[in-house]
């Protein structure tokens, strides 16, 4: 055995090889969920979204064209040629095919059909098809075909389409978008303001009652917003915010303050005491030390708990449902518009799809610019 | 529009406020409470610089205690109140009425499985991820993809599983993964080997880490706390290999309904499993960061000297490595936890607490928001806070003794 550290173990390819399944296993959901939001409904429902990779293959009923328009005398007997695809508006190549809704495979394309008495039917791979028989066999309606057709893997922008930028649509995501923009935005920038000035007072200021601040923060990190929402909603509408973008502002800032002030404290106390004591010496105010020194030295921590609770508040229901979301709906956010979809539209999965990558997507973008901070952060929250 | 131009405002105004508050406040104590000239000018800045801590703390304080201390204080003043009577003290009637439903104990049951199977499973899959991307080249690929769910909402996650978990009638093609893979068991060879075997086996290894944990905390020596605790983990060990084994017979001798298509979410005890899916996918990333973190900072020569001495890559691991990561373990399951005992999203959306999978927090919701019992919802709230203090406590006291 070369099990000796720096070389290699035998056990690597054993590890390449889990460490790929665990990979593609943990992809798997949502690489189909993104497959799904680019397939039409009819897709979807009559075949699993790993089926529309490779080439699709489906049973449709298609029908030969009205006899008695299009049939052309040849000798004794009457034809009608044509194209089944064409017809239909379908795509693809016909594999097998059939007459009678028992035997839908009965014959491979390019085979002839013997039918009753002298009527045979003939389609190729492409739909051609050419239907021939007495006067009386070739009359009524076109004769009917089943056919498994296989079809090229296709997609389409259409749910997209459909879900953001079709102003008619009151399912559509493009409101519940932006409200969750207007929801995030200050709800982020806000918290970060203010748990910053009191992280440096609680990391460089000594004052009595600083052990008792920091360990009143560390308990408050853990407390469950559950308790808080019956007794904040009494408070909003008692002070006459009631539900708004206010008042859900003022929750997430509230309920983010605790992890800001933790993450921001832990890292300033580490920044050089130098830098801090020779600003002091020269004159700087305390005001001066934190915006022209601290601030910027912070940047990764700031970084962090943006993403942090960026990610979070973009992602709340709970605390949406509870403090924006009135009775008229129009202040939905995306998660509260999937939820419904989930009730109305439980089926529907193109539209479920397409919907919950809308949201997803947004956070997805910032995860992998951004991955560096996030995990500096979740290191400097947990580690400690 | 006009919401997202009030969001603008409100971040200028906010930051602008804040700013402005911080500069004029110390402004204000430097050049007119307390001006560092005149006869007094040392003592005033002594004085300046007392209260300027203050000022930098006041406004997250006073959020802080508005939004989240005194929520608990009111939660539980509520919970001894009935809203139907003005707000009459009705002393423990809510938490009577509470524990006298089915559907608390229900939620309750279940929230003890979710905090059981969660964390455990998601610190093991994190720890195995870890471990296993912890020397190979496209390492930080794989951890980027495990890591990659943490950034998805409940919500969008719950979606995603639904499409998996989805069931549609026999005979039609299957469009949810699940039971396209359920309807290739026929009940031959192959069912009873995926089906019967590995399942068995699982349960029995898993029976046998319980045992064997159980042994080494029966082990343990030391006071009070460490009998109290060899008494309460070897119970809680043999009732969990009572339970596997039991499970064991329960599988071998299952009838398995071979060619028809399950509804996942709706088998009574099972979907509870379904839905912790869905967050042990979210978690395992979170878990799986910090312990590479806490396996990057072993020392080099405990893992050396541990090979000198001949021992394999697995006596390496759970002898060498795990012990010494022992204490980001506990910090990973405990933060773990935590996520699992206020999980509402997850639930809300796939099942809302249907077919025997209520949990806790959803409870709450249900009674808080369409019973409109706030009595009795900010009982369930009251005892999701009871259930998170033994972990507030525990932090805090850490918290303090590092900073002495």
């Amino acid at each position: 055995m070369d099990n000796i550290a720096g070389s290699k173990s035998s056990l690597t390819w054993a590890v390449h090889i889990s460490v790929l399944a665990l990979v593609l296993l943990w992809l798997f959901p949502t690489v189909g969920l993104f497959v799904s939001s680019f397939r039409t409904g009819d897709q979807i429902a009559t075949s699993g979204w790993w089926a529309a990779l490779g080439e699709a293959e489906q049973n449709i009923v298609l029908r030969a064209a009205d006899p008695d328009d299009n049939r052309v005398a040849d000798g004794d007997q009457f034809v009608v040629t044509g194209n089944l695809l064409e017809a239909e508006g379908a795509s693809g190549t016909i594999t097998v095919w059939g007459t009678s809704s028992r035997a839908i495979d009965a014959y491979t394309a390019g085979e002839t059909a013997e039918l009753k008495g002298t009527e045979t039917i003939t389609v190729d791979a492409a739909g051609n098809y050419e239907w021939r028989g007495s006067e009386d066999e070739i009359s009524g309606r076109g004769q009917r075909v089943f056919a498994t057709i296989t079809a090229p893997p296709e997609f389409t922008f259409e749910n997209y389409d459909n879900m953001l930028f079709d102003p008619s649509n009151s399912e559509g995501m493009a409101k519940a978008f932006f409200n969750t923009l207007t929801v995030t935005i200050p709800a982020t920038i806000i918290p970060i303001v203010i748990a910053a000035f009191a992280a440096y007072a609680l990391a460089w200021m000594d004052f009595p009652g600083r052990a008792l601040l920091i360990a009143m923060v560390v308990g408050l990190l853990v407390v469950p917003l559950q308790l808080a929402l019956i007794p904040l909603l009494k408070l909003h509408l008692g002070i006459g915010i009631g539900k708004g973008y206010l008042g859900v502002w003022l929750a997430h800032t509230g309920f983010g303050l605790p992890l800001a002030i933790y993450l921001l404290r832990n890292y300033m106390v580490g920044l050089p005491r130098d830098i801090i004591e020779n600003a002091k010496v020269d004159g700087a105010t305390d005001f001066q030390i934190f915006t022209k020194i601290i601030l910027p030295l912070s940047f990764p921590a700031l970084a962090s708990f943006a993403i942090f609770q960026f990610l979070w508040t973009w992602n709340d229901l709970l605390v949406a449902k509870v403090f924006l979301i009135d009775s008229t709906g129009q202040t939905t956010v995306m998660t509260n518009q999937i939820t419904e979809l989930l009730g109305t539209r439980g089926g529907n999965w193109e539209i479920l799809a397409t919907a919950a990558f809308v949201s997803i997507a947004v956070p997805l973008i910032v995860f992998f610019a951004m991955q560096r901070y996030l995990v500096r952060g979740l290191l400097a929250g947990s580690v400690k | 529009m006009d919401a997202a131009l009030l969001g603008l405002m409100t971040v200028v105004i906010g930051v602008g406020g804040c700013l402005g508050y911080f500069y004029f406040s110390n402004l204000f104590l430097d050049k007119v409470l307390f001006p560092a000239t005149g006869p007094n000018a040392g003592r005033n800045i002594n004085r300046a610089n007392q209260i300027r801590p203050w000022l930098f703390v006041f406004p997250a304080m006073f959020a802080l205690a508005l939004y989240l201390g005194y929520p608990v204080f009111e939660t539980l003043r509520l919970s001894l109140t009935d809203r139907d009577q003005g707000g009459a003290f009705v002393g423990f009637a809510n938490y009577n009425q509470m524990f006298a439903e089915a559907k608390f104990w229900e939620a309750m049951r279940n929230n003890m499985l979710w905090l059981i199977v969660v964390p455990a499973a998601s610190t093991a899959f994190g720890l195995l991820v870890a471990q296993l991307t912890d020397r190979i080249g496209w390492g930080n690929i794989a951890k980027s993809v495990i890591f990659m769910p943490m950034a998805i909402s409940f919500v969008g996650a719950s979606v995603i599983f639904k499409l998996i978990y989805d069931a549609r009638p026999e005979g039609t093609a299957q469009i949810g993964v699940l039971n396209a893979v359920w309807m290739q068991f026929e009940g031959g060879f192959g069912s009873v080997l995926f089906l019967k075997v590995m399942p068995v086996l699982m349960l029995l290894a898993f029976a046998a880490v319980v045992a064997y944990v159980g042994y080494i905390i029966l082990r343990m020596t030391g006071g009070v706390w460490v009998t109290l605790l060899k008494a309460f983990g070897g119970l809680f060990a043999i009732w969990m290999v009572f339970l596997s084994l039991k499970s064991v017979l329960g599988v071998a001798t299952a009838e398995l309904p071979y060619g028809e298509p399950q509804n996942w979410l709706t088998l009574p005890f099972y979907n509870n499993f379904f839905l912790m899916v869905v967050l042990i996918w979210i978690q395992t990333g979170f878990a799986m960061v910090i312990l590479s973190a806490a396996l990057r900072g072993i020392p080099e020569e405990t893992v050396e000297a541990a090979i000198v001495d001949g021992a394999n890559p697995f006596q390496i691991f759970f002898k060498i490595k795990v012990p010494q990561i022992m204490p980001t373990i506990v910090v990973v399951w405990t933060t773990i936890t935590l996520t699992v005992l206020k999980v509402f999203d997850i639930v809300f959306a796939m099942t809302n607490g249907q077919w025997q999978t209520q949990v806790l927090a959803n409870y709450m919701y249900d009674k808080l928001f369409r019973a409109n019992d706030w009595g009795v919802g900010s009982a369930a709230a009251i005892i999701i806070m009871l259930l998170v203090s033994p972990i507030l406590i525990w932090n805090v006291y850490n918290a303090r003794k590092e900073m002495r």
